[in-house]
């Protein structure tokens, strides 16, 4: 198995006809995810590469009955794609979009809460997520990551590649690979996604890695310590990060004296998960936890 | 961002907070002919972006012109731990029978705007929450209905508001949410809320900081906050749509992707090396972006050294090291590079690189290595 994502996905794409969602899209599908129809108002009737435009997300639901929602629209059309998509019944809504203001967030994740309780959003602000040999959705970059043992959920991109990459070139593979994102008010938090890989089979080990500011990782912490019986190794970016900056992401900024990674390391810490102080470091935890070989190697 | 104290109180006037009539000024010719227009006593205040204003002399009540004239003349051009005042705000001053506080946040944690309330006002409010946590009312809002006035004057009798100013409070309140919300703030708060002895409710300071990406809907703020003490650099990246943050070290560094940025630094500090910058180049990293993200990184004359780690996913590693031959050739720099590729044709990379022979360019394979030499370097460098 493996979480969110595989063989029985159906994608469609808000914002398929643009640059960047038309690109990714196709790299999805020549992964082998089942894309069954993108969204664009006004373009409806047209294809991408002979995947089926609509001009809403009710006519897509009619017509290719997408089980998931990948949104690649500009900032300020975002939120309401992401509704559109809940409303028509879509389960899983993996949103891209960085930039979307974060009141706009608030509303998407308490209309969802309210109205649309069986849409799960991942993101926004994300790369979405990748479940080696089943499926792709985002901009994740497929070909180093193969189908093996452990799950990665990480707020940033590049560092989960950087983290991924180290255990795969020691001969292990992921379960899936979920990004949330780097925003104030994501979709899904650690503890959301930590709890599916917790019931997931395939998944033996759990890697975190999470950045400054908020929450989430210390919410995790708890969750871990009370709920999930899996190792989990950690990582915590921003150390030396100066509080009232944000550093790239928007939700990556230390308040005052809230939302340090050195809190978040102690909380980790305190509840018996293992943190490495460098990327390096994380892989060469999860390594010796996996027994130094590859438990399977498919 | 971050807006100053006179910034903030526009905004509240413009949502109907009660706020002291007052003029910003940059010299003290001009703060004179505002403290005669606003009539004695005057407070003048130093607008800059960092707390314990009135403790560093920055805040300053004048009785009469020559105090006005005298202030005026201490405060502009104070430095306040960093922070050059280059603007003030003469305000009438005000009468206070009560200091009170109101803030109005995004609480990250509950998804949900947070209303806080005390009648301890006037003083940190971080040492309320933590000595006297039962003076500070905490209110969740539900977003999709919004704070009701009558939940707010729950709010000001729950935190003890004297009951005559009870309505003046909510009012306060209702109004101070408004500001969060209309204006696309994260943070809105008044410190001291104060009631005065006519017991009228009226916000004495301002605290706001905005969402970046809610902008575009708000041109009219788009030139606020503290633009003359912004880092030069952050300002000219920020122009140049480059996620560049200053810090005060030595090594410049540049990387693809906001985390393994913030992951460079801190591996560059625990290798014994002070960054001197964040800079996410982002994804998909041409020449032209290399060259602008190079530029950037050595027009801080405090680098000795510059990391460049790039881990390519969609960024693609011969496009970095062929942007960065670019930018050699036009910049020159002086300084010597850590170059480490991996990811996406990360081999056709680091040959392109060796083939250039840069000068001073010198390759790692891992962040860590990476790490080690530019730290090498910086202090080989001084």
């Amino acid at each position: 198995m493996s979480v969110l994502i595989d063989e029985n996905t159906r994608l469609a794409v808000a914002g398929i006809t643009g640059r960047e969602g038309s690109f990714h899209t196709l790299n999805n599908r020549s992964y082998g995810t089942n894309v069954v129809g993108g969204v664009t108002p006004g373009k409806g009737g047209q294809d991408v590469e002979g995947i089926p435009v609509f001009d809403d997300w009710a006519q897509a639901m009619a017509s290719s009955q997408p089980n998931t929602a990948m949104i690649f629209v500009p900032p300020r059309f975002a939120a309401d794609a992401i509704l559109e998509a809940a409303r028509a019944g879509v389960e899983l809504v993996i949103a891209i979009t960085e930039g979307i203001p974060a009141h706009d967030e608030l509303r998407v994740y308490n209309t969802l809460a309210q109205d649309h309780p069986g849409t799960r959003l991942i993101g926004p602000n994300c790369p979405g997520i990748l479940s080696p040999g089943k499926a792709n959705v985002g901009i994740i970059p497929a070909s180093f990551f193969k189908q093996g043992n452990v799950g990665v959920v990480s707020r940033s991109g590049t560092l989960t590649y950087q983290i991924g990459n180290e255990i795969a070139q020691a001969g292990f593979g992921c379960s899936s690979i979920v990004g949330i994102g780097g925003d104030p008010v994501p979709g899904s938090s650690f503890v959301d996604i930590i709890e599916l890989f917790q019931s997931d089979d395939q998944t033996e080990l759990i890697v975190l890695s999470g950045e400054i500011g908020g929450s989430a990782e210390e919410e995790a912490a708890e969750f871990i310590a009370e709920s999930v019986s899996k190792p989990v190794v950690a990582y915590i970016a921003g150390f030396t990060a100066p509080a009232g900056k944000q550093m790239g992401h928007a939700g990556a900024i230390v308040s005052g004296s809230s939302g340090t990674a050195q809190a978040k390391a102690k909380a980790l810490e305190e509840r018996g998960v293992p943190v490495g102080r460098t990327p390096t470091e994380v892989a060469e935890i999860a390594i010796g936890i996996l027994g130094g070989a590859p438990a399977h190697s498919s | 961002m971050d807006l100053l104290e006179y910034q903030g109180k526009q905004l509240f006037a413009r949502h109907g907070l009660e706020v002291s009539p007052g003029k910003a000024v940059t010299n003290v010719e001009d703060a004179v002919a505002a403290a005669n227009e606003i009539g004695y006593p005057v407070v003048v205040k130093a607008q800059v972006l960092i707390g314990g204003r009135g403790k560093a002399g920055g805040v300053k009540l004048a009785a009469d012109e020559a105090q006005a004239r005298q202030h005026a003349s201490d405060i502009l051009g104070l430095d306040i731990k960093g922070h050059l005042v280059r603007t003030v705000w003469i305000e009438h001053a005000s009468d206070i029978a009560s200091e009170y506080y109101a803030s109005v946040l995004l609480d990250r944690q509950a998804k949900a705007p947070l209303v806080m309330f005390s009648v301890e006002g006037g003083v940190d409010i971080e040492e309320v929450a933590e000595q006297t946590p039962e003076k500070l009312i905490r209110h969740h809002v539900d977003p999709l209905a919004g704070l009701s006035r009558a939940e707010a004057i729950q709010i000001a009798t729950d935190g003890g508001a004297d009951a005559d100013v009870v309505e003046g409070v909510a009012d306060a309140l209702v109004a101070l949410y408004e500001v969060w919300l209309a204006e696309d703030a994260s943070l809105a708060e008044i410190n001291p809320l104060i009631v005065t002895p006519e017991r009228k409710v009226k916000a004495l300071d301002s605290k706001i900081s905005l969402d970046d990406n809610a902008l575009y809907r708000h041109p009219e703020n788009q030139d606020l906050s503290d633009r003359e003490n912004e880092d030069p650099i952050e300002r000219r990246a920020k122009e140049q749509g480059v996620q560049y943050v200053a810090l005060d070290g030595d090594i410049g560094i540049l990387g693809n992707g906001a985390g393994l940025v913030m992951s460079t630094l801190d591996v560059v500090a625990q290798a014994g090396g002070s960054p001197a910058n964040f800079l996410d180049a982002g994804g998909g990293s041409d020449a032209a972006k290399v060259k602008q993200a190079v530029a950037l990184i050595l027009s801080n004359e405090a680098v000795k050294a510059v990391l460049f780690n790039i881990f390519g996913g969609i960024t693609r590693c011969d496009e970095v090291a062929n942007g960065l031959i670019a930018a050699f050739e036009e910049i020159k720099p002086s300084v010597p590079f850590v170059v480490r590729l991996d990811g996406t044709n990360d081999v056709q990379g680091r040959e392109i690189l060796q083939q250039a022979a840069l000068p001073n360019v010198h390759s790692a394979r891992t962040m860590n290595e990476a790490a080690e030499k530019v730290v090498a370097l910086a202090k080989g460098h001084s």
